[in-house]
């Protein structure tokens, strides 16, 4: 198990302070957070030749958004039974998650360099048992979304006040192990869980709507139950209000319109990128379009 | 506790009562275990358990994936969740959410596998649940316990409770007798030897216990002495009780209520083929779908009886 890392935990928490204050403070820390991790993935992605920069891209201002201003976490407590819980279902954009867990000081962010590399704690895939922030092991799609019902039913029946997160891939949605976990939410009426769609419309292979319909989305999930927001899931602000508690008794969701590849201009919106590996050249020209 | 014994034993038991009250004892001294079904309330037998404990009973409907996924979230959440559905479906429909929802994630779920085996013999092969300790064992971390009677059914229901990681518990259905002694320790990887012999050793976990016994006692009377272990975990296997039946005995039969392709045989196979080779049988099910008939007909029908276990073990000498 990784150990957390004491200046990282003082930088998150003078983040979220900031993010706390007024509005030009907050959303200007929370760009920043995302700037941040983007070049990381970048770099992690570059220093490993492997991974998925896409889907890494496209989620990771939902990520910045719930690490820097939402999530009731403490980096220096990651077992804390009180605890908000996140999961990341879409395990593949592991990339994204170790970054932002390593910007807000879960573990160093010199193990970034060791992503993929033999013995590394930083799997493909997220791993519970080795990295502090990760709640359950991802990667197959489909089982994160049950696991957070069962975290959200934990807290129900124990009377605990922590809220549940978990970010679902758009395509991960064809699997039907989700949709029964939509039922099980809905019908215990887990009004401490949020759902976050990142709606980027590609999968590994095309675009969902070619591949399996997913459209009428929104309706889907109200049929299901769920209260349903839709915001553009790189806005920080919008995304912030979004992820505000239910109003209605209701298990949310937020189906946030994203851009796969978002912030590398070659990258964007481009179904061959779902895992392909920049060159050297492109990660040069991806870092200086992101740190502009 | 010898074959006479059993012999003498003409009660049986369905081993669902015996799950069902210790669950509920459990339940009662440590607000931490819940149990999670797909609407198998009835045919788990948690019908009292939700009387008592309404707020702990999660009941996911009929959705396997679901289930367990749920059931490791609970964990996360800081419950010890029984998480209980019919083996063939829980081990069968949610495969991949036992090896990383649970097992890979290291998590205290104890997986309740109900009327395992043959025991829903006339609803047919969709329904019986002999690949599980095949599909079980592969996975790394899980433990794989099969109680015998009651009292290990009881004693299986604390054990995994107390265990800090995940649980494959088989609740045999299948009525049998009692075949636990009453000192009889139930731990990890330590099989219990219910006779003594230095010809051939069975062994055996679940409803074929007592059959093993019955072998034993018809053997003896032919002047051939058994060993009849219950192996009580195939994962973790009794590696020392394995090893010492292939140094002092001349061979090893195996009976379990499962394929012969991957569980109680196919790992003691393994492991005295690379240690200590000695001749075995491995008695459970051929690898095909079972024909029409009750559960005692299909045992029957493949040999899983102590004529059966007899005549492997005759065939050894």
């Amino acid at each position: 198990m990784l150990t957390t890392d004491p200046a990282g935990i003082a930088r998150f928490r003078e983040r979220r302070r900031r993010v706390a204050g007024e509005d030009t403070a907050r959303l200007h820390e929370l760009r920043q957070l995302s700037a941040d991790v983007r070049r990381s993935v970048v770099r992690m992605i570059d220093g490993a030749q492997l991974g998925h920069i896409g889907g890494d891209l496209s989620v990771t201002d939902i990520l910045a958004t719930l690490f820097g201003g939402v999530l009731a976490v403490d980096p220096e407590k990651p077992r804390d039974p009180d605890r908000d819980r996140f999961i990341l279902s879409k395990g593949h954009c592991a990339a994204a998650l170790y970054a932002t867990l390593a910007h807000s000081g879960f573990f160093p962010l010199s193990e970034l360099s060791t992503f993929m590399a033999p013995l590394s704690p930083l799997n493909g895939h997220p791993n519970r048992r080795k990295v502090p922030g990760v709640e359950t092991n991802t990667g197959p799609l489909g089982h994160g979304f049950p696991v957070a019902v069962g975290c959200a039913l934990a807290a129900k029946v124990s009377g605990r006040s922590y809220r549940t997160y978990v970010v679902l891939g758009d395509g991960e949605l064809q699997e039907g192990s989700n949709w029964e976990a939509a039922m099980t939410a809905a019908h215990h009426d887990l009004s401490s869980l949020t759902a976050i769609v990142d709606r980027n419309r590609l999968q590994q292979g095309a675009r969902t709507e070619e591949t399996k319909r997913l459209e009428p989305l929104a309706d889907k999930w109200a049929g299901f139950g769920w209260e349903v927001r839709d915001v553009d899931g790189h806005d920080h602000g919008r995304l912030l209000s979004a992820l505000r508690p239910s109003t209605t008794g209701r298990p949310v969701v937020v189906v946030a319109r994203t851009v796969k590849g978002k912030g590398v201009s070659f990258i964007e919106d481009r179904v061959e990128w779902h895992h392909k590996v920049p060159d050297s050249e492109q990660v040069q020209a991806a870092l200086e379009e992101l740190s502009r | 506790m010898t074959a006479d014994v059993v012999s003498e034993a003409a009660q049986t038991y369905d081993c669902r009562q015996a799950f069902a009250d210790e669950l509920i004892a459990l339940a009662t001294e440590d607000e931490r275990i819940v149990a999670v079904c797909n609407d198998s309330v009835g045919s788990s037998n948690l019908v009292r358990f939700k009387e008592l404990f309404p707020d702990r009973l999660i009941n996911v409907g009929i959705a396997e994936q679901d289930l367990v996924g749920v059931g490791a979230g609970l964990a996360i959440g800081g419950f010890v969740p029984f998480v209980s559905a019919a083996g063939p479906f829980l081990t069968g429909r949610a495969t991949e959410q036992i090896k990383t929802d649970a097992a890979y994630n290291a998590l205290p779920v104890v997986l309740c596998g109900q009327s395992p085996g043959l025991a829903y013999g006339e609803l047919g092969p969709t329904h019986h649940s002999i690949e599980d300790l095949s599909w079980m064992r592969a996975i790394a971390d899980l433990a794989v316990a099969v109680p015998a009677d009651p009292a290990q059914t009881r004693a299986a229901v604390r054990w995994a409770a107390a265990h800090d990681g995940p649980t494959y518990l088989r609740i045999p259905r299948f009525k049998v007798p009692s075949v636990t002694p009453q000192d009889a320790p139930f731990e990890p990887g330590r099989s219990i030897q219910l006779t003594d012999g230095d010809d051939i050793t069975v062994m055996a976990v679940g409803t074929m216990v007592s059959r093993a016994l019955a072998a034993a006692g018809t053997l003896r009377d032919e002047g051939i002495g058994v060993r009849v272990l219950n192996m009580t975990f195939v994962e973790p296997l009794d590696l020392d009780a394995v090893l010492r039946a292939a140094r002092e005995t001349r061979g090893i039969v195996t009976a379990e209520e499962a394929t012969t392709t991957g569980g109680l045989g196919a790992a003691v196979a393994s492991v005295v083929a690379q240690n200590r080779p000695v001749p075995m049988r491995i008695l459970g099910v051929r690898r095909e779908f079972a024909p029409t008939g009750s559960a005692a007909f299909l045992l029957e029908h493949f040999g899983l009886t102590a004529d059966g276990i007899a005549s492997a073990v005759r065939e050894l000498l």
